[in-house]
């Protein structure tokens, strides 16, 4: 893609920070992690029916997957397509650890307020994932299973969890081609398993480009996507889509 | 598979305060008090019991997938396991287990998203999310409760056997359970316990063949054994 003629818009999103919008389907939302230690937790809703949210539980099974990377789908809990991911240069993103929230992020972390530390303050991803669900009238019963961007999880046979610290590198991104009108809600606070001792949250630069022709082909792939992208287009057939 | 910590429980039956049976693809509702004693049993073996877990004091506190499985750095249930909020706080322990290993990262089937696993034709197909929406429009302590759509997270899917690959991969396998098997908790504050017994029939885990459950309730742990 010629980045430079195709941009619509460049935003980052400081360490820690977060962010909300709408993101228009035929769009993709290229995520970068700017300094190699970000982690951008990201829960989705249609943007006409905020009932209708990400699910992490059927993107997973839908795909027989425990982890998100280029060629997936993220499924809506009403069997639809948000965004394909057709670029991904990390190879693994976690869905399943949710939000680091207050307590722990002051266990890990210390104390660092708004009064002694300005925007350097410490925040929580749950804090943040809030403020910006507030802004849509959404709260605390709309917080699912998120989407944590550029950190890998494993599992061993017995099922224990690490967190993979070394799969993170400057410049790394990701793209999110997006089938239906979306709120993308972000919050780029640390992963709750990270195991940093020092709160160094880097930042997600947004980048927002047209989604170039056939590039969710190779996504939909898998016979399961097919159904998906089906069941999406007819929430548009009535705009003259596709169906 | 690996399987341990089974441990097998001392309360009697005979001395429980609730002892229902689920028929498949039905729901069940009850409030459990702080103290008591919860047990679920898997009749016929294999068959999944899709749960959620509220705070009756204050329903957005809820049973959370990603509280659980980050607060303890393990993706499955067994005996040990603490079922946590997403406001942090233990739910339930459990602390009785015959079959070794339960689920979190299924969720529950519904319409749409059977459409996407099987087919666009299987809309029509009973589900747990049916049989969830069910209970909120009809059970009492749902209606009382005022919970909605809004309040269904990512349940757990117990006697399910979801085993998660290093490589990433997820695989649906024939369940780890058989007839008899149980799964028992003590709650650790109050909490109202939603069931939807799975009535998937497109799925072989269950060997398309939904079972009943049965539910059984202790005042206490004190009060479920029989002292001669």
């Amino acid at each position: 893609m010629d980045h430079a003629h195709s941009l619509l818009w460049e935003e980052d999103v400081p360490g820690g920070c977060h962010w909300s919008g709408i993101v228009r389907r035929g769009t993709t939302l290229r995520l970068e992690d700017v300094e190699g230690r970000a982690n951008a937790a990201v829960l989705l809703f249609n943007s006409e029916e905020k009932l209708e949210r990400y699910n992490m539980a059927d993107t997973l099974k839908c795909q027989h997957t425990f982890q998100l990377t280029k060629g997936h789908a993220c499924y809506s809990d009403m069997g639809r397509i948000f965004c394909f991911i057709t670029a991904d240069t990390t190879g693994w993103h976690d869905t399943v650890c949710g939000l680091s929230e207050a307590e722990l992020i002051e266990k890990q972390y210390g104390v660092a307020r708004y009064q002694e530390h300005r925007n350097q303050m410490y925040r929580s991803g749950l804090d943040g994932m809030l403020i910006e669900l507030g802004k849509w009238g959404l709260g605390k019963r709309d917080v699912v299973s998120n989407i944590n961007f550029f950190s890998k999880i494993t599992a061993n046979a017995s099922g224990e969890l690490s967190f993979q610290a070394d799969n993170r590198r400057p410049g790394d991104s990701v793209d999110l081609s997006f089938e239906m009108d979306t709120l993308v809600v972000l919050s780029a606070a640390p992963h709750p398993l990270d195991p940093s001792k020092v709160y160094r949250p880097g930042a997600v630069r947004l980048a927002l480009l047209p989604t170039p022709a056939g590039a969710t082909i190779e996504c939909a792939g898998l016979a399961e996507n097919v159904r998906g992208l089906q069941h999406t287009q007819r929430l548009y057939a009535c705009k003259g889509g596709v169906e | 598979m690996s399987v341990h910590n089974l441990i097998e429980s001392r309360l009697d039956p005979e001395l429980a305060v609730v002892d229902e049976i689920c028929p498949a693809g039905e729901p069940w509702v009850k409030l459990v008090r702080k103290g008591a004693t919860f047990r679920i049993v898997d009749l016929e073996g294999n068959q999944a019991v899709d749960t959620l877990f509220f705070n009756p004091a204050h329903t957005p506190e809820r049973y959370s997938a990603t509280d659980t499985i980050s607060r303890q750095r393990s993706l499955y249930l067994t005996s040990g396991t603490k079922l946590y909020s997403n406001f942090g706080n233990v739910m339930l322990t459990i602390v009785a287990d015959t079959c070794g290993r339960h689920d979190m990262l299924g969720g529950a089937c519904a319409s749409e998203s059977n459409r996407v696993r099987y087919a666009l034709d299987t809309y029509a197909m009973h589900s747990c999310r049916d049989s969830f929406l069910h209970a909120l429009a009809h059970d009492p302590l749902c209606e009382q409760l005022g919970l909605t759509k809004r309040d269904l997270p990512s349940n757990i899917n117990f006697f399910m056997n979801v085993p998660v690959t290093e490589a990433g991969g997820l695989e649906f396998v024939d369940g780890v359970s058989a007839p008899g098997k149980y799964v028992e908790m003590r709650a650790e504050m109050d909490v109202v316990v939603m069931i939807s017994n799975c009535p998937q029939l497109n799925n072989p885990c269950n060997a398309y063949n939904p079972t009943p459950i049965r539910l059984l309730v202790w005042e206490s742990a004190e009060k479920g054994i029989a002292h001669v």
